[in-house]
């Protein structure tokens, strides 16, 4: 039956986080904007200390056997979209496992989640990361250089490459004991079918972080450079079933892909909050000037203000229910490729289109550093680039509807 | 707790409907177009599939309660056969919806088994005012209280079916509220148009003006309800059809596309056409959800479904737009010449802004 009441233990989670928003990030939002590179350790603590106390690691949703309904990707986007809509940058802070966890959730053995997931569950906070871009390859992902040969005699892979743009790489590697996931091919010939997804725990001897970014947004969040210069690996680290070590199909480039089914919709989660966020400052701010939004009326007697607010929030909320509907194919174990992909292209789209009008409505005070109105449209292009760019989230799209493969439309 | 599944009755409702669309009203599309009329037996036959009977209570006639869900799940794979066939098998719903939402015990009693329990037979509405700032809640149409009787003064357009309809719903405002009116078939002062009104799309439905002058009923006509549940069901009702055309026009230029040769590949392998048909996709499943949410909320009595009406119903104006402009640009010359369906979709795509108060669920 079609339903769209939010269950209730997913309100209930809401309603703390939107607690954490309001104390813990929106207070310190501006400041970690300016001083790029330093960390929300208070923020960070309390929401270690906070998962701790509820019995869990991560926000990720994990292997429940338990009766019922799942709806763990559900109650993560909307964890998500309340953390963004408290500040974009420092919910990438989030400890625990991230898109790391994510793909050796959707690749990993049990063996290997048990091994490498245990260990948010520690005293202190732990950060994952992935890495997937290099200098040459963004989204054409089977334009990857990075190597991992298998050394027969020690059993070992040895990872050979630089990586580039790794979100929370120096939180993962630096600031605590966490892992990287590292995307490598094991045969350079065969494009996507030789890549596999690595894990390298920090402390990892030739891993090596060399390059902090200053970015346009999300300043709060480090983005790194990760060096991996003859950097060796147990046999075991190499995400998925060994066997699959000779399979010419493209298992490998799949798991990626299987990560981004769930992962993308997440990305989005976080774009609406930051519109959502954004829309609520402007409505409030024109509230003070005086402005009020005539809802009912017909196009043709609507000032130009009311018009831009009332599609930013057919935008919003169409969007928002996007998000949902693929989470919740997720949580039902429907295939979502289509729908993944569709929320990612529809999110990017909207936060930008949000964040820009907000800033050129409200003129001179939305460009004003004193309002966070230029920081979140600083913020929002991200979502518009990360987890694969509108662009290459339109080809998924059209691949899904006309049912081509890559080779059919590249 | 979420969920976007349709029920199994409302799977099988929507699998005959979709049946109908397909074979019955998609095949007459064109012609009905072309020749301005639909076939009285296209009409019945899509009228005995049930659904509005489905939305009234046995009670009245019909056999089930109203849901605004089932009610735009039918009305989007309706219009997805053709929006005019659609608006036409819909049309006696604009009479009876109305008194169903806001009318009292015995007006419900009176007026709806005739409508409901028999073949499809002109009972219209008219709401729609021929102004260029025409506002449902503002209307220039009024009525005042005269004795026992309310007078009408007003004019209308766009009154499906009024040449012939047995009654119809006319809307005028009363002490500055929208409120509904019975007036019985040759009422004294009301004017049907001679001439049908000529449109750039919807060609197949005989519109007509309607001139109320002095238009004496007597008090027990007026549907003393708030009229915001009516517009609620209206907006809804044709977000969802434009969701139905769009999807179409959508469909077709998506199997041209794969069709289409072009520098040796197909137009949809090129990613200036892909991407139109992906971003179209994405605005039709974003709107479809806003419908559905909107829907969802007036079947609760959620106290904010109004304002999502009203959402749904201007973001579907212009994902209709968008869709069906897109639709004939991916055909390219073709999709400009009538042997193809796009650019009759695309007139019907301009017009989502002007049908409110043209279907109902």
């Amino acid at each position: 039956m079609i339903d769209f009441e939010t269950p209730e233990k997913i309100v209930g989670v809401c309603t703390v986080i939107k607690t954490v928003a309001d104390n813990m990030m929106r207070p310190v939002s501006r400041h970690f904007d300016e001083n790029e590179h330093e960390i929300p350790w208070d923020y960070i603590n309390f929401m270690h200390t906070a998962a701790r106390a509820m019995g869990g690691s991560s926000m990720a949703p994990g292997d429940s056997k338990k009766e019922g309904p799942r709806i763990g990707f559900q109650r993560l986007a909307h964890m998500v979209e309340m953390l963004s809509w408290g500040d974009a940058g420092i919910y990438l802070d989030t400890p625990g496992g991230m898109l790391g966890s994510a793909a050796v959730s959707a690749t990993g053995t049990p063996e290997q989640k048990e091994r490498f997931l245990a260990r948010f569950r520690g005293e202190t906070p732990t950060f994952d990361a992935m890495c997937m871009t290099e200098a040459g390859a963004g989204s054409d992902t089977s334009a990857i250089r990075t190597t991992a040969v298998l050394d027969k005699n020690t059993k070992e892979w040895v990872l050979n490459g630089e990586k580039i743009f790794v979100t929370a790489g120096h939180k993962a590697l630096v600031d605590s004991q966490g892992f990287i996931v590292v995307w490598a091919t094991i045969d350079p010939s065969a494009g996507r079918a030789g890549m596999r997804p690595f894990v390298v725990e920090a402390g990892t001897p030739g891993c090596q972080v060399t390059k902090m970014e200053h970015k346009l947004g999300i300043r709060a969040s480090d983005t790194v450079s990760i060096v991996l210069q003859d950097c060796r690996v147990p046999f075991d680290n190499i995400l998925g079933s060994p066997e699959v070590v000779t399979d010419k199909a493209t298992t490998g480039f799949k798991g990626a892909m299987a990560t981004f089914d769930a992962t993308r919709p997440i990305v989005a989660a976080q774009a609406i909050g930051l519109a959502r966020a954004t829309l609520e400052l402007l409505k409030e701010m024109l509230a003070e000037k005086g402005v009020t939004i005539r809802y009912g009326l017909p196009r043709q007697k609507l000032t130009s203000i009311e018009k831009d607010v009332i599609d930013m929030e057919i935008l919003l909320r169409s969007a928002w229910w996007l998000v949902l509907k693929a989470v919740w194919m997720m949580d039902n174990g429907k295939p979502n490729a289509l729908e993944s992909s569709m929320s990612k292209v529809r999110a990017g789209d909207v936060v930008n289109r949000i964040t820009q009008k907000a800033v050129e409505i409200m003129g001179p005070l939305g460009y004003s550093r004193e309002y966070l109105l230029e920081k979140w449209f600083r913020d929002a292009k991200i979502s518009d680039i990360y987890e694969g760019t509108g662009q290459i989230n339109r080809l998924v799209v059209a691949r899904q509807i006309l049912g081509y493969r890559s080779s059919e439309l590249r | 707790m979420y969920s976007f599944e349709p029920t199994d009755e409302q799977k099988m409702l929507i699998d005959a409907v979709s049946r109908y669309a397909a074979s019955d009203l998609r095949p007459a599309a064109h012609d009905a177009d072309e020749n301005k009329e639909l076939p009285p037996k296209l009409i019945s036959k899509g009228w005995e599939l049930g659904v509005l009977q489905a939305s009234i209570p046995e009670a009245y006639g019909g056999f089930g309660d109203r849901s605004a869900v089932t009610g735009v799940l039918a009305a989007e794979e309706m219009a997805h056969g053709d929006l005019a066939g659609a608006l036409a098998v819909g049309t006696p719903g604009l009479f009876a919806l109305p008194i169903l939402l806001s009318g009292s015990e015995e007006q419900k009693s009176q007026y709806l088994p005739p409508v409901i329990a028999a073949d499809w037979k002109a009972y219209t509405a008219a709401l729609i005012e021929p102004a260029f700032d025409f506002d449902p809640n503002d209307l220039k149409t009024v009525a005042k209280a005269e004795g026992g009787d309310y007078i009408l003064n007003g004019e209308k357009t766009f009154a499906p079916f009024a040449a012939n309809a047995e009654a119809m719903i006319v809307y005028a405002k009363l002490d500055g509220a929208t409120k509904g009116f019975i007036v019985p078939k040759g009422a004294a002062g009301l004017k049907v148009g001679e001439e049908r009104e000529k449109f750039m799309g919807l060609n197949a439905i005989p519109f007509f003006k309607v001139t109320l002058e002095g238009v004496k009923i007597p008090k027990t006509n007026l549907l003393a309800g708030d009229f915001a549940p009516v517009l609620d069901a209206s907006r809804v009702a044709i977000a969802a059809m434009a969701i139905g055309v769009t999807k179409a026009a959508f469909e077709y230029s998506r199997d041209y596309a794969k069709e289409r040769d072009v520098f040796g590949v197909k137009v949809a392998q090129k990613q200036a056409i892909a991407f139109m048909l992906a971003e179209m996709v994405t605005e039709i499943e974003a709107i479809r959800m806003l419908v559905w949410e909107t829907a969802w909320m007036i079947d609760k009595g959620h106290a904010e479904a109004s304002k999502q009406a009203y959402l749904a119903a201007t973001g579907a104006i212009d994902m209709a737009m968008m869709v069906t402009d897109r639709a004939v640009q991916i055909l390219g010359g073709h999709g400009y010449i009538r042997e193809h369906p796009v650019e009759m979709w695309m007139r019907e795509g301009r017009g989502f802004a002007t049908f409110t108060g043209l279907a109902m669920v």
